[in-house]
């Protein structure tokens, strides 16, 4: 806190962050220097811990409605779900790119513009410090009736040999790493000890601010470099690491395809386990084969939180889920359409949603089917099927037909999930009511209106694989932890000046006194000044005068740390 | 003992620290009300402490008088000594209250119940006991109350006891009626060393965030009635000239929200290397994301404004409220409004 500061004392530790606050007039000086003017002052303006301070409560304000809106990259179902109920109001969040809060100019002008702000704020802080670094310890005050941690003593001793033991007291043990880096001046008749320590605050916090420009290059690069691909893949199939092998596929601008190393890898069995009371579900597992480039194959599996290495890749079981084995004749008889179509589970009980297209038919129109697999069927009311159980025990597809055109031939992809019904008519009975069929496994039926039949073979299952390479993980990784050691440090290392001054007193005894100041609010600070007067005046430095010339040696432990309390602790603060 | 009945003892427990945590509640609030009764005797209490002065310091500086001038001028004029060397009325040792021996044994017989219910929770669940919102209620007052008994051993702050116990009573009731559920194992996904880490230190942090806010309501109100307000000039609010100055009291908020902001980091690091092993990325904005990236900016700006001309003292305190309000937004809107991928409130 600015406030914290004793009177009548220049010199304060809080001069490095006030530079770079408030410039002297930065704020209300209006330039008047053109173009160059403009700029430097605009920089400064940039640089300053107000703006610096603006630009972090923006960020914050910035990143909430991508929370509240759905988020194309997220969802972009949802995002169009959301267009459509809001005709009005989603075209103009649409044009802001309220929909891709993330990647949209205003926000990413706001971090960019807060990154700058760092960069300019921490190159000149970087430089004094390394100055700080180097310096000697601050002056000696010449009054320390103002400071926050007093102490003092006469003793016989000389003032050079308070000295002495004041800067062995204060380096502490360990030569290479001075406690407090400790200047002695003479100062007339008597001499004075200015020390200071918690340089590492200074480094903790440019350590983290560095490493937070080093976080957001990493994580750019990765954006640049990464790719991730989805692949479902059936129980006995496999699937090989390509472009064209997967499902869907997104990479970086600086992504090479020809990079992807060629494993392949098949899945032998997949296991789930749900919780016999609430089916809730409790276990999945993966097991695979991966074959490498060079023919080698080794036998992994994938659970969740478990991805798999391979290629460079990680391979992440994202999804199961059921992929009934069908076959569709048409009207003249021909296999119009035979294989294993993956149905998306839609609650916990595996009740699981699938589209059936059939294009290629031989006669007729193209079909279409809704179907939904129950994989424990239970018919609660007559035409009422629900699941009980996500495994499947007594699996039961109900489908519902269409005809007509599936709409595949213009052009436009479509999401196989989804059946396109503007081309198509839905199969309805003699009273207009839909046409719903039946049918457990190894189970053929006659599709309405003429349109063939259907045959449900088995109920294989599937998984979701998602793969993806990311070469920052490991400086994503480094620079966080950076960011957090040089927090802590910064924030919980105490910064402080310590000073003695002994003086020849009227009687030939040398009068010591001592202050300290710390930066920021400090608990410590008086305990530290009072263990530090403990070890150089002696054990009883408040009633010594009748201490033996040389009473120099180091206090017994016991007696210094019940004098430490004394000094610390206010009476009953315990 | 079966896991069921170690559920229902877990529950049972619950109800029996809410209760007691409200004895104490009641018992903070008498103390409060006490602490105004002896305001003047208090003082004279204070000044002993002053003029008693320190063993070691020969040289102690006038501090008494600057003591009176802070208390009238608000932080402005906040220079002074070292936060908790010499507190003053603040010293618990310098006052005798039945109440406040009633508060602290009712906190600490509440704090046990409420451990041996986390314990048997956990137990129950044959997992650590923080998967699901009702969890993170219970642990999350729990740290509230350890972090409140810590402060409350060195400073003798009865309204940060009413908060927070009213705070941990409100908060385990709202668990026991809205957010219950049974004890259970977790989803494949939760099952992960990870749940330990990540989600025990992002509750830890909200405890620490907690008693931080309380504190920092408790200064913005002092330094109000310092300044005249009118709406704090009632009688009824005078037990606020008995708690520390406004420097002090953003000295202790200053002190736990570090605390807390070192642990928010590493709740938001732990998070993104989770959700690299669960879901195949460190970072998609997913809601609970954005909000625990928001709540770290707000409490960055925090530090920020406290180091910044013209932002310390009451204007910091406001970012600690808003701060807080995110932390609580996370955990209750995020968690029951938003879908994303981490929906395992359990509601
Ligand atoms: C990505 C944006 C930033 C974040 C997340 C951030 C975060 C932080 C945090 C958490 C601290 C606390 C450390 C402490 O109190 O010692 C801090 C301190 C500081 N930051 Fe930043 N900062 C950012 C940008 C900036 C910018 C742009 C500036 C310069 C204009 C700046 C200047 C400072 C200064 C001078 C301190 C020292 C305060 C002190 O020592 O108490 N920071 N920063």
């Amino acid at each position: 806190m600015v406030g914290y500061r004793p009177e009548g004392i220049e010199d304060t530790l809080d001069e490095r962050t006030q530079a770079a606050d408030g410039r002297p007039g930065a704020p209300v000086e209006l330039p008047r220097l053109g173009l160059v003017g403009w700029l430097r002052w605009m920089w400064r303006q940039l640089t300053s811990m107000r703006v610096a301070l603006l630009l972090l409560m923006l960020l914050a304000v910035a990143a909430v409605p991508g929370s509240v809106l759905p988020q194309r990259p997220q969802d972009p179902a949802r995002v169009a779900e959301y267009l459509a109920d809001h005709p009005d109001l989603g075209p103009w969040l649409d044009r802001v790119g309220a929909f891709d809060v993330y990647a949209s100019v205003w926000f990413s002008a706001i971090y960019l513009l807060l990154f700058i702000s760092l960069v300019g704020c921490i190159v000149p802080r970087t430089r004094a410090h390394l100055g700080a670094l180097r310096a000697r310890p601050p002056r000696t005050p010449r009054r320390f009736d103002r400071f926050p941690a007093q102490g003092g003593w006469t003793t016989s001793q000389s003032p050079g040999d308070v000295a002495g033991a004041a800067r062995a007291a204060l380096r502490g043990r360990l030569r290479w790493l001075p406690r407090y880096r400790v200047d002695v001046r003479e100062e007339g008749p008597g001499v004075t000890v200015s020390a200071e320590r918690g340089y590492l605050r200074e480094t903790g916090n440019l350590a983290f601010h560095l490493a937070l420009v080093g976080l957001l290059i990493s994580v750019g690069t990765g954006q640049f470099l990464h790719y991730r691909g989805q692949a479902i893949v059936l129980e006995g199939r496999g699937f090989a690491n390509a472009v064209v092998d997967y499902d869907t596929f997104e990479s970086g601008a600086g992504f090479d395809p020809s990079s992807l190393v060629p494993f392949s890898l098949t899945l032998d069995a997949f296991t789930a386990e749900f919780d016999p009371q609430t089916l809730a579900s409790r276990y999945f597992r993966a097991d695979v084969t991966v074959r490498d480039p060079d023919g080698a194959e080794r036998a992994e599996s994938i659970r969740v939180n478990h991805p798999l290495t391979a290629g460079g890749a990680k391979v992440y079981l994202q999804g199961n889920g059921y992929a009934p084995e069908v076959t569709v004749r048409d009207a003249a008889g021909e296999v119009a359409f035979s294989g294993a179509v993956p149905f998306l589970p839609q609650d916990e009980v595996y009740t699981s949603r699938g589209v059936i297209k059939v294009p290629d038919v031989s006669a007729g129109p193209q079909i279409g089917m809704i179907a939904f697999l129950l994989p424990t069927a239970e018919e609660l009311l007559p035409g009422q099927w629900r699941s009980t159980h996500p495994l499947p025990r007594d699996p039961l597809m109900v489908i519902t037909v269409y005809s007509g055109d599936l709409g595949l031939d213009d052009g436009v992809p479509q999401n196989v999930y989804e059946l396109d019904q503007s081309g198509l008519e839905q199969s309805v009975d003699a009273g207009g009511a839909p046409v719903t069929l039946y049918l457990r496994p190894g189970e053929t039926v006659a599709l309405p209106d003429g349109l063939g039949e259907l045959t449900y073979a088995a109920t294989p299952r599937f998984v979701a694989l998602d793969l993806r390479h990311d070469p920052t993980l490991l400086f994503v990784l480094v620079f966080a932890l950076t960011a957090l050691t040089g927090l802590a440090v910064s924030l919980f290392t105490p910064r402080r000046r310590v000073w003695l001054r002994a003086v020849p007193g009227p009687d030939g005894r040398t009068v010591v006194t001592a202050a300290a100041l710390a930066r920021g609010d400090d608990v410590g600070l008086q305990a530290e000044l009072d263990s530090v007067v403990a070890q150089v005046a002696g054990p009883d430095p408040g009633a010594d005068d009748d201490a033996p010339p040389g009473a120099d040696a180091p206090p017994h432990p016991q007696q210094h740390d019940r004098h430490q309390d004394a000094g610390t602790r206010p009476e009953g603060s315990r | 003992m079966t896991t069921a009945q170690l559920g229902d003892l877990s529950t049972g427990m619950v109800w029996a620290a809410a209760t007691v945590y409200t004895i104490a509640l009641v018992a903070y609030t008498l103390d409060l009300a006490r602490m105004v009764d002896r305001l003047p005797a208090a003082r004279v209490a204070a000044a002993g402490v002053r003029s008693g002065g320190r063993a070691t310091g020969t040289l102690v500086a006038d501090r008494g008088d600057r003591d009176g001038a802070t208390a009238a001028g608000g932080l402005g004029a906040g220079a002074g000594r070292v936060p908790g060397t010499a507190p003053g009325v603040g010293a618990p040792g310098r006052r005798r209250s039945k109440a406040r021996g009633i508060a602290r044994s009712t906190t600490t017989l509440g704090l046990v119940l409420h451990v041996v219910a986390v314990v048997a929770r956990g137990f129950a669940a044959g997992r650590a006991p923080w998967a699901n919102m009702y969890e993170f209620t219970l642990v999350g007052t729990l740290v509230a109350v350890v972090v409140l008994l810590a402060v409350l051993r060195r400073r003798d702050l009865p309204f940060l006891g009413v908060v927070v116990t009213g705070f941990a009573v409100l908060a385990l009731a709202a668990g026991l009626l809205v957010f219950f559920i049974q004890a259970d194992g977790v989803q494949p996904a939760l099952d992960s060393y990870w749940l330990v880490i990540h989600v025990g230190v992002a509750i830890t942090s909200t405890g620490v965030f907690t008693v931080a806010c309380a504190t920092s309501v408790l200064q913005l109100l002092r330094d109000s009635r310092g300044r005249g307000s009118t709406a704090l000039a009632g009688r009824g609010w005078r037990w606020l000239e008995a708690v520390p100055r406004p420097t002090e009291l953003e000295a202790l908020s200053f002190r736990l929200n570090a605390v807390g902001f070192v642990l928010w980091t590493f709740t938001l690091i732990a998070g993104a290397i989770w959700a690299e092993h669960a879901w195949g990325r460190y970072w998609g904005w997913d809601p609970k994301e954005v909000w625990t990236f928001v709540i770290w900016v707000v409490y960055a700006a925090y530090l920020h404004a406290r180091t910044t001309r013209g932002w310390g003292g009451r204007r910091a305190a406001w970012f600690v409220l808003v701060g807080y309000a995110c932390v609580l937004a996370n955990f209750t809107l995020v968690n029951m409004f938003f879908d994303g991928k981490h929906s395992y409130s359990g509601l």
